[in-house]
């Protein structure tokens, strides 16, 4: 399985960069074989977490560095295969060098309970299949939430023929590990 | 009459139709957007408001945040608060988070202003 992502692109903190990072998710998503619905539902997990950076982990700061990185792990997705790999999957890596908070804390709230906010975790949890936050190891800084959907096969053909696994190898970007801080 | 503001992916035009405002919203409803959402709902709690989303593709939490803040102060200060013509993914947006039953939700600005 590869960890080189495919797409690594850095951003600043300004929630004017936003549509074009869920563009960017999007179209990426449906490269890798994705249905529609799902390009928007990973378009909107990424756009809420980059939010909680943006929010919690920098305070609103428009100038700080945010991380994105995307990796189709799986293999070559083509119409034969994908009935018959259903490992494969979209990792999504988002990093920051917001200060870090202890990643238990980190919940979705209560939604029986109408109020404004807190919704991002719960979003983020819905939409993915696997969530993942820690902080980063290489400093004191710096938080790195690591998410991932799986690509589940309509069956349909002509869909697949998309990504190619790149060979394996760490990835890094600037410092690492962060997480999008949740506001639960 | 009616009036165009922009804020990030969003613009928001405001007109007046008897005693509702309706609020047309174009464009993202994201963190980039939403706080203008948001002012020109403030602006007129206590009204009936008419939110027309026929020209939204896209809300974040941030929108909804917008929206369930106003929806409450709506509830308090005796107002009403439409969403209409809600797209498929927005609408998705409000089943996530389990919000669809609780805003009044309709197809069109005509069957809010009559209601």
């Amino acid at each position: 399985m590869s960890s080189t992502p495919q797409v690594r692109l850095q951003l600043p903190s300004n929630p004017l960069f936003l549509s074009g990072a869920r563009e960017m998710v999007y179209q990426f998503a449906s490269r890798c074989g994705f249905s529609d619905e799902s390009c928007g539902q990973l378009a909107l997990a990424v756009d809420e977490a980059l939010c909680n950076v943006i929010r919690h982990g920098y305070g609103k700061d428009p100038d700080k560095p945010i991380w994105l990185s995307m990796t189709f792990v799986g293999g070559v997705a083509t119409p034969e295969t994908q009935d018959n790999n259903p490992t494969q999957a979209l990792r999504i890596v988002i990093e920051d060098e917001a200060k870090q908070v202890d990643p238990t804390t980190i919940k979705s709230r209560d939604l029986d309970e109408i109020r404004p906010g807190g919704l991002g975790v719960h979003i983020i949890t819905e939409v993915m299949d696997e969530v993942r936050w820690e902080k980063r190891t290489d400093g004191p800084i710096g938080m790195r939430l690591t998410m991932m959907k799986k690509r589940v096969s309509t069956g349909k053909s002509g869909e697949g023929e998309k990504c190619v696994d790149r060979a394996g190898g760490s990835s890094s970007c600037g410092s690492e590990g962060s997480k999008g801080q949740g506001a639960a | 009459m009616a009036e165009g503001t922009t804020m990030g992916s969003l613009t928001l035009t405001t007109r007046t139709e008897g005693s509702a405002v309706i609020l047309t919203a174009s464009g993202d409803v994201d963190l980039s957007g939403s706080p203008l959402l948001r002012q020109e709902l403030k602006k007129h709690a206590g009204k009936k408001i008419v939110v027309d989303l026929s020209a939204v593709p896209y809300m974040d939490s941030s929108g909804l945040a917008t929206l369930v803040e106003a929806m409450q102060t709506s509830r308090k200060g005796g107002g009403q608060l439409f969403l209409c013509a809600l797209g498929d993914r927005v609408r998705s947006i409000f089943s996530i988070a389990k919000l669809e039953s609780v805003f009044k939700i309709v197809p069109s600005v005509e069957a809010a202003l009559a209601a």
